[in-house]
């Protein structure tokens, strides 16, 4: 590979790594600062990923869509109708402890998929979207990839700045608070349920709007793009791997855990044919027991959470 | 449609289907009840069982007689898998075991697609007509599975409610620390649960693969039915959750009169969210975590 294809790759990782990192500090809201297990973030995403898709994408025969709405207007759409679907779930789910989310979140990413792959006239069915606009897409390949590499880390970072903003406010420390000693948090009247829905749903809106920033990036999506298992589980890892409750280290632990799962692919396809398919799946064995080892020996992650008011370093 | 007719293309399988998730749905209600975890493994705990026994059954045994050693290798396996990832994490919040099994549910699939890859298989090749009962259509797998569920149900009730073990496990669900108090050794529940638990998940699988096809996808496609099943029938009660798996089994089934054929699936959602609305302790009275 040339000093020139390893930039494109280079742009092109850097790119997913952004739009992985607004689905890590979707989950270090609801998982980081209030305890939420959410089990079906691939569904959250896809809603998304199919809501800016259909407003903005060019008319096809056969399917809703084709509005060429304005691409600001469609991300806010996708987080819109992410929020909107988690926030019936949470209503339900969250009076009782995260098991019964988690369990949700499960049949909701399944329920998601089962659309997307039956409804047809609304999301292609399997042939997916295509016609999806991209922004700066007229130009050249590699001013067009810097130029949607600088959209995705300016949304990361304005995310960013926005989460760390409300977890420094004293809605960071109610939430901190319900999510260490629920009962203490109720005697001194915070509302937990209601909270914990707010991030919930905030959560699930920056998941949405990954998943929009996911399709605008390819251009089209059809169900196979999206592996509900795989996505959920290796955002998952990098929260948990760069630190649960720590904003950078979710941003971190989403650039490790993808150059690692990305690498890991370029080196087993090139394994011959006859175990390649085994490779594949002993990756899936590989992130799995990585989980386990991180929970082990380090479970506060490499960027541990800190405690507004302590030292940064100890 | 004649009686008859509803009868056997809608009710006969569902209750086949229904009490294939009893059995499962009765190991995750063991877990949440006495462990008190939802234990996101055992669909795929389920597939491995399946695997196994088709193993054995590749080496030259009937499927019914590999199924008692697949539930007990299974069992074993069960057991090795909480003590290598979930008994650290005891002290810590239970939602961290909770994300634990959900990857080992991802490392057991990925040691079945190693293994056995991807393609969906069978214990027997062939078409099997079914024998007619009194009008009533049944092919003999399905009268051995019902027979086997129910061996197995009679015979874990009555293990739980005569025998000292079983009454320590019962024990340990109502109120571990007393349970501790009053000598029960909390270890060595844990393990036998576990046990029961693996040998449940098996059987599970095996009867999933021999009324149906076996593939790596299996189990985790029916985790959300034996959730469902569990809490409907209200976590930690076992004739609960044999009463739960029934009605999302057949409501899965006759869910066609109402809902396109693709949508079977999310019935059982349906059923989840509806019994955590109105009456969230289940229909017998089961515990809320």
């Amino acid at each position: 590979m040339d000093l020139l294809g390893l930039a494109n790759y280079a742009v092109f990782m850097a790119i997913l790594i952004g739009i992985y990192a607004l689905l890590a500090l979707g989950l270090n809201i609801q998982w980081g600062f209030t305890g939420l297990f959410n089990a079906g973030i691939a569904g959250f995403f896809a809603v998304g990923a199919y809501t800016s898709a259909i407003l903005t994408s060019l008319p096809a025969s056969g399917r809703l869509g084709g509005y060429e709405l304005p691409l600001l207007l469609g991300w806010a759409a996708s987080m819109v109708a992410a929020a909107a679907i988690a926030w019936p779930i949470g209503k339900i789910c969250l009076r009782f402890r995260s098991d019964y989310l988690a369990i949700a979140t499960i049949g909701i990413a399944e329920i998601i998929r089962l659309v997307i792959r039956t409804e047809g006239w609304l999301t292609g069915g399997v042939r997916g979207v295509t016609g999806i606009p991209r922004p700066f897409g007229e130009l050249d390949y590699m001013p067009s990839q810097i130029a949607y590499l600088a959209i995705v880390a300016t949304l990361v970072l304005v995310a960013y700045l926005l989460v760390e903003r409300q977890v420094k406010a004293p809605w960071g420390r109610m939430m901190r608070a319900i999510r260490d000693n629920e009962l203490a948090a109720a005697a001194m009247g915070k509302q937990v349920e209601a909270r914990r829905l707010q991030a919930f749903v905030f959560g699930s809106a920056l998941m949405g709007l990954a998943g929009a920033l996911f399709v605008h990036f390819n251009r089209s999506v059809t169900p196979e793009a999206i592996d509900p298992m795989i996505a959920t589980f290796l955002i998952w890892i990098m929260l948990i791997l760069g630190g649960s409750g720590n904003n950078r280290g979710a941003i971190l632990g989403a650039a490790v855990i993808w150059i690692i799962w990305s690498v890991s692919e370029l080196l087993t396809d090139r394994l011959p044919t006859e175990i390649a398919v085994q490779a594949k799946y002993a990756r899936v064995f590989i992130i799995g027991l990585t989980l386990q080892l991180v929970l082990r020996f380090r479970p506060e992650g490499i960027l541990p959470e800190r405690q507004p008011g302590s030292p940064p370093h100890r | 449609m004649s009686f008859l007719e509803f009868l056997n293309f809608h009710l006969v399988p569902g209750v086949v289907l229904g009490s294939i998730y009893a059995v499962g749905a009765i190991g995750i209600t063991l877990v949440f009840g006495i462990l008190r975890f939802a234990h996101f493994a055992h669909g795929d705990m389920a597939t491995l069982g399946a695997f196994v026994a088709l193993a054995l059954v590749t080496a030259g045994l009937t499927p019914w007689a590999a199924l008692p050693i697949a539930m007990a290798a299974v069992a074993v396996v069960a057991i090795v898998v909480d003590k290598l990832f979930y008994d650290y994490l005891k002290a810590r919040p239970k939602i961290m075991t909770v994300m634990a099994s959900l990857g080992v549910a991802l490392m057991l699939r990925a040691v079945v697609q190693v293994v056995f890859g991807v393609d969906p298989r069978t214990y027997a090749t062939g078409i099997v007509r079914p024998d007619e009962y009194f009008g009533i259509l049944l092919r003999d797998r399905e009268l051995y599975t019902l027979a086997a569920v129910v061996l197995l149900v009679v015979g874990l009730s009555l293990f739980l409610r005569h025998s000292r073990w079983g009454k320590a496990m019962r024990a340990m669900s109502d109120n571990p620390d007393l349970a501790r108090l009053s000598g029960v050794d909390n270890r060595k529940v844990t393990m036998l649960t576990w046990a029961i638990v693996g040998a449940l998940c098996a059987a599970s699988g095996f009867m999933l693969g021999i009324n149906n096809e076996l593939h790596s996808m299996m189990g985790w496609q029916v985790l959300l039915p034996m959730f469902a099943a569990a809490i409907l029938g209200g976590v930690g009660r076992v004739e609960g959750a044999v009463l739960g798996g029934l009605i999302v089994g057949i409501a899965e089934e006759m869910s066609i009169f109402i809902l396109p054929a693709q949508y079977k699936a999310a019935t059982a959602f349906v059923l989840l969210l509806l019994i955590l609305l109105v009456r969230p302790r289940g229909l017998l009275n089961g515990k809320v975590l």
